[in-house]
């Protein structure tokens, strides 16, 4: 066993260095992060905007309360295991020189038993809250007449929101009144995608060719992020959602101005704008009030009133309008190039060589969608 | 205690029909999983038949008896052939495993005048979910009756050489499973199908 | 037609190529998983530095997919399946008393399948992009986009991969009900061979459910079938459940040789028997049962109904069941004993505390309420990783060093050994247990960048320090390895003092593995030969019990399997076949002669002559 004492020499030591150094390249150069589309502290001023144990409406804290009740029983298991697994290492641990005879064990029935029978109560035990939670949590199937109806379409990589109550259509951003259960009826018009608020409830996914439900509640006003939760391909980490609670009254003020059309300025850049509009964006996306009806894109109708758009990844500024106007695949990444609409699938917004004047004058037309 | 490692003449050498005959087992059970899951398929999709025909509209309950009989009998030969080669009668046991063969080839014969004809009348695997199912289905099963008549043929063209004189009633018993198994799921394939659809 | 040899079969490449020899197949096989290791690994660390930082730009969504899609894939099919299939192909046959597999050119077709498979799946890398859809495929996002031929070659190569691990299968099992010594009762197997053959019936009976799943989505891309297509009709949510009938079971194939392993390493290292080495039998079957009771806890978010919800949310709980009575007994089979702190126990211990951790947060997960905020997130990444590395890798690890020794003939450094546990111990711990974190506070999985502001920074950036230690202590091991080659120290036959059949032989054992084929009277049979009991039950050592047996003038003649090329070309011809339909309907050409290469293959084989003579 003697040679292996050789291996620390300096030829060694040289080699171990220089992979540490890589290693500290390799870090540097990824700590070295590109650009920043959105830093979400400047829309949330919580530190952990997503936890889920940091509920904010009571199915979250439904869920959270049973989840701790299960991570002690966890973490007590846990104490036990391993400390029955240290305390054999270091008590039996044959030391040098020191050979000790050793029983042949071959086993205990009774122990069997125990540790088989232990384990069933615990799992019984926490089976009972569990079942009770999953079948309460079917409230999530049958909505109170209180509840605030809102319809959610996944699409390759944004969120559709329709309110069928006030008649309007938005996508990104949802606002909710607080206190109040707020009833998701939920589809996917291409894919499967999930839709998960985590301060609020667990995710539900969204599958084409069916219909699933989920529950929203919010205790108090403010904004909340959550995002895709089912891999959709290439921009599944850029399918945002903000949510925005708000008071009832603030609510209501919000989702009557959704439900007002657009008027289209006839004079200045806005109309310039306008004919650029309806020769190119009308093809995918919809403005109420005009003959824009088209909704495989996100609709515009009320774009200025939002702070983000592109799924919610990049905030509302006209600096950021005008980059992804310019070149959409460049901010957020698309595969416009295999639209097939008649096929259902539609995978971004191509990049339509739209002249700065142009850029310019679309800018003054969405800034007039308030 | 002292342990005296003493020997059998038998070791090392297990007995190789045995052997076969437990893959094989072993491999029909993997296959029964594979033809439940397409079944399975099958049955989830039995009425989703969007604007294409129905099972009602489409199938001929009456012929494809007929060709499931034909498969049934070809089990029986397959039982004649495997007998006649306990027996070591090679000639008589070449004759049943061709008759075997022929009934598998009926079978497959009136396969493809079935699905051609259901492709005439709109039923095809893009036409919906069932055409889908249904197709692929039956085309699994006829793939595995295929295989199973070029399996026949070849231990019938085997046997000619004398090659495997001592093994030949072992390989036609292997066979002879198989058979039997496409055989059987042919029954269940009838039953859930066709005769629970109409 | 026999394949010819040359005039030594035992050397030069020919040889390697058409090896029968299950113990050569057996090292194949663990070079190649080693080799996709290091390529897995190398996908991991990319996605490591991807993720070390917010809106990270090391790559870009496209190549992001890629990576998490293959590291796992490779990781599942091309590392830990072949590693476990590495040591059964090895060690099943000499552990239970045979002289080889049952169908030794099978055998090899299994391993050749293999490498085209994971040949096939590399060369999509260079053509146009390998498979993002990631290793789980769900459908409609695989059949989605047609145009792009990448989840046409991961649909294909994992179904020709399950068809070389069914007919490993097939091979393992018929091998153990028919080729045990004598006197080697079922009971009497090594836990090692138990947990092979548990793994052998998870896979004969999961592996036809994706092959069905596959056709279907290979059908969807390509010929317009409509099982996948909601517009249809069809439902996206039949392949998940097709997909997970196979994939639980799976993890449990990806486990249970691990875990085989670990129970023959713990009693040599304490010198005792395996504690309740029946339990651990029957629990290993109980896990096989359970295990295809418990799929749909994948999908506990895609809207199955509160009453299936609960129902597998109980089956889930459950299956700690039997695995808690595994570990229980390997802890009481090192209560007592002489512990020997040498590098394989180290794995096996460090596998235990590992795979406790991730059996603890797969039973939160049981709890379907908690789940739905779980589910999809990296808390989930944390538990896989902590039962398939803590457990399964650091199991395979401890496989390594314990029988390193046997099939070399030399043993592997144990300074450099228990560095590279220490080092990988604290990578590991470092690089997963933060994603628990991570997970609770929101982050997703399967996203190629976050955005600032969500807090996921730091533990991200711990996560990549740890995954770069990983690498260190690779780099330890493979170190350690080419080291051993000059200096190592000779092993001997039983450098352990071991209890079962393999360390009665040489080291490394000769191609007809045993002289003379033992008759066997126990469990543990060659440590009953060595030692004995005394009246307090500690173990006595008998004079002479470890003598290895010399064959007598009556012994029969061996018969050993001859090598054969044919199972190499028939591998091949499914590799055209493969590679030829990925290109459909142009492709069909050359799928045509691999369907004839096949045949070639096939008929070639049943006309060559099995055995020879063993000089």
């Amino acid at each position: 066993m003697g040679e292996s004492r050789v291996i620390f020499g300096s030829r060694r030591r040289r080699r171990v260095v220089i992979v540490l150094l890589l290693i500290a390249a390799a870090l540097l150069l990824a700590a070295c992060s590109g650009g920043d589309p959105t830093n979400l502290a400047r829309v949330v001023d919580r530190a952990k905007p997503q936890s889920t144990l940091d509920p904010k409406g009571p199915n979250a804290a439904k869920i959270d309360d049973l989840y701790l009740m299960v991570i002690i029983v966890a973490a007590a298991v846990f104490v036990l295991v391993q400390g029955a697994l240290l305390v054999a290492i270091f008590k039996f641990r044959q030391r040098k020189g020191q050979e000790r005879p050793v029983r042949q064990m071959h086993g205990n029935m009774r122990l069997e038993l125990v540790w088989t029978i232990i384990p069933v109560v615990i799992l019984a035990i926490i089976a009972v809250p569990t079942l009770s939670t999953l079948f309460d949590h079917g409230d999530d199937r049958d909505p109170s007449e209180n509840a605030l109806q809102i319809e959610v379409t996944g699409h390759q990589w944004w969120w559709e929101f329709s309110y069928p109550e006030y008649g309007f259509t938005t996508a990104g951003e949802l606002h909710i009144p607080v206190d109040r259960p707020v009833y998701l009826t939920m589809t996917s018009a291409d894919v499967i995608h999930s839709f998960w608020v985590p301060p609020l409830n667990g995710k539900r996914d969204v599958v084409p060719g069916r219909i699933s439900n989920l529950l929203l509640q919010a205790d108090d006003p403010g904004v909340y992020t959550g995002q895709c939760a089912e891999f959709c391909g290439l921009a599944h980490a850029d399918m945002r959602i903000r949510l925005f609670a708000e008071t009832p009254a603030d609510f209501e003020s919000w989702a009557l101005a959704q439900a007002q059309p657009a008027v289209i300025p006839t004079t200045g850049p806005a109309a310039a704008g306008w004919e650029t509009f309806s020769t190119i964006c009308i093809a995918c996306h919809a403005v109420e009030g005009t003959n824009a009806q088209i909704r495989i894109a996100p609709d515009l109708t009320h774009l200025a009133s939002r702070t983000s758009f592109a799924g919610a990844t990049i905030d509302n500024t006209p600096e950021n309008l005008k980059a992804w106007l310019h070149d959409p695949s460049a901010l957020k990444p698309m595969r416009p190039d295999l639209n097939k609409p008649s096929q259902g699938r539609i995978m971004g917004m191509p990049n339509f060589h739209l002249t700065d004047q142009q850029i310019d004058d679309l800018i003054a037309l969405l800034e007039t969608f308030q | 205690m002292a342990v005296s490692m003493d020997h059998t003449e038998h070791a090392g050498h297990p007995d190789m029909s045995n052997v076969r005959k437990v893959a094989m087992w072993a491999f029909l059970g993997s296959e029964c999983l594979f033809f439940g899951t397409l079944i399975s398929t099958f049955l989830l999709y039995h009425n989703t038949t969007g604007d294409g025909p129905t099972a009602k509209e489409i199938f001929s309950v009456p012929f494809t008896s007929v060709s499931s009989f034909v498969l049934l009998m070809s089990s029986l030969t397959m039982v004649l052939a495997h007998h006649a080669a306990g027996r070591k009668d090679w000639r008589r046991m070449r004759v049943w495993l061709l008759a075997t063969a022929g009934l598998g080839l009926v079978f497959l014969s009136g396969q493809a005048y079935e699905f051609t004809s259901f492709v005439h009348e709109g039923l095809t695997v893009t036409t919906s979910p069932f055409g889908s199912a249904f197709f692929v289905l039956t085309g699994f099963h006829g793939g595995h009756v295929a295989i199973g008549v070029i399996m026949l043929l070849a231990t019938t063209l085997m046997s000619f050489t004398g090659r495997l004189r001592d093994g030949e009633g072992m390989n036609v018993e292997l066979v002879g499973l198989y058979w039997h198994f496409v055989d059987i799921v042919w029954i269940v394939i009838f039953t859930v199908v066709y005769l629970l659809q109409v | 037609m026999t394949t010819p040899t040359h005039h030594n079969p035992h050397k030069g490449v020919w040889s390697w190529l058409t090896t029968t020899d299950h113990k050569r197949i057996g090292l194949l096989y663990g070079v190649s998983a080693l080799v996709f290791f290091l390529i897995g690994g190398s996908e991991a660390l990319l996605i490591r530095l991807q993720l070390a930082a917010p809106d990270g730009t090391i790559l870009s969504a496209d190549a992001y997919n890629q990576m998490f899609t293959m590291h796992a894939t490779t990781m599942v099919f091309l590392v830990i399946m072949p590693a476990a299939a590495a040591f059964t192909n090895y060690f099943l046959p000499i552990l239970i008393g045979a002289r080889d597999v049952a169908f030794p050119r099978l055998n090899a077709l299994s391993y050749w399948i293999y490498i085209f498979g994971g040949l096939f799946l590399t060369i999509s890398f260079f053509v146009g992009g390998a498979p993002d859809g990631g290793w789980f495929g769900y459908a409609p996002l695989s059949t989605q986009v047609t145009e792009i031929v990448r989840m046409d070659y991961w649909a294909l190569g994992v179904q020709i991969l399950g068809l070389a691990s069914l007919l490993s299968a097939i091979n393992f099992i018929t091998t153990i009900f028919t080729m045990r010594a004598p006197g080697m009762t079922m009971m009497r197997m090594p836990v090692f061979a138990w947990m092979a053959l548990v793994v052998a019936f998870l896979l004969l009976f999961s592996l036809p459910m994706i092959a069905v799943g596959l056709f279907e989505v290979f059908l969807d891309r390509n010929l317009g079938t409509l099982f996948f297509n909601a517009a249809a009709g069809g439902t996206p949510l039949l392949w998940q459940h097709l997909f997970w009938l196979f994939g639980h079971p799976e993890v449990y194939i990806l486990i249970l040789p691990a875990m085989g392993i670990v129970s023959e390493v713990l009693p040599v290292f304490s010198r005792k028997p395996l504690f309740g080495r029946s339990f651990v039998i029957f629990s290993g079957i109980a896990i096989g049962f359970m295990g295809f009771g418990v799929w749909a806890h994948h999908m506990f978010v895609a809207g199955l109904g509160p009453v299936a919800e609960a129902t597998f949310a109980l089956t889930t709980m459950f299956i700690a069941v039997p695995t808690g009575v595994k570990i229980f007994n390997w802890i009481g089979t090192i209560w007592g004993g002489s512990l020997r702190m040498k590098t394989p126990m180290l794995f096996s211990l460090g596998f235990i505390a590992m795979f406790v951790i991730g059996g603890l947060s797969g039973v939160t997960h049981s709890i379907v309420p908690a789940d739905t905020q779980q589910t999809d997130t990296y808390y989930i990444v944390a538990h896989i990783h902590y039962v398939l590395f803590g457990g399964a890798v650091f199991g395979l690890f401890s496989g390594i060093y314990y029988w390193w020794p046997k099939v070399t003939g030399k043993l592997l450094s144990e300074g450099l050994g228990k560095l590279h546990f220490w080092v990988m111990f604290v990578g590991f711990n470092l690089a997963f247990a933060p994603m628990h974190i991570l997970g609770l506070e929101g982050m997703p999985r399967r996203t190629y960048r976050y955005p600032k502001g969500l807090g996921f920074e730091f533990w991200n950036f711990i996560s990549t320090v740890g995954a770069m230690t990983i690498a260190v202590s690779i780099l330890v091991f493979l170190i350690n390895a080419w080291r051993t080659r000059t200096h190592g120290e000779i092993a001997g036959n039983d450098p352990w003092d071991g209890r079962t059949l393999e360390w009665t032989i040489s080291s490394p054992p000769p191609e007809h593995n045993f002289d003379v084929v033992p008759v066997v009277h126990s469990e543990d049979d060659f440590w009953h030969r060595k030692y004995t009991e005394d009246a307090d039950g500690n173990a006595v050592a008998i004079p002479g019990g470890g003598a290895p047996l010399v064959a007598g003038p009556d012994d029969p003649p061996i018969h050993l399997p001859s090598p054969s090329f044919y199972p190499l070309l028939a591998a091949f011809g499914m590799f055209l076949v493969v590679l030829g339909l990925v290109y459909v309907p142009v492709g069909l050409i050359l799928a045509g002669i691999g369907v004839v290469t096949v045949v070639w293959g096939f008929f070639g084989w049943s006309m060559e002559p099995l055995t020879r003579e063993a000089h």
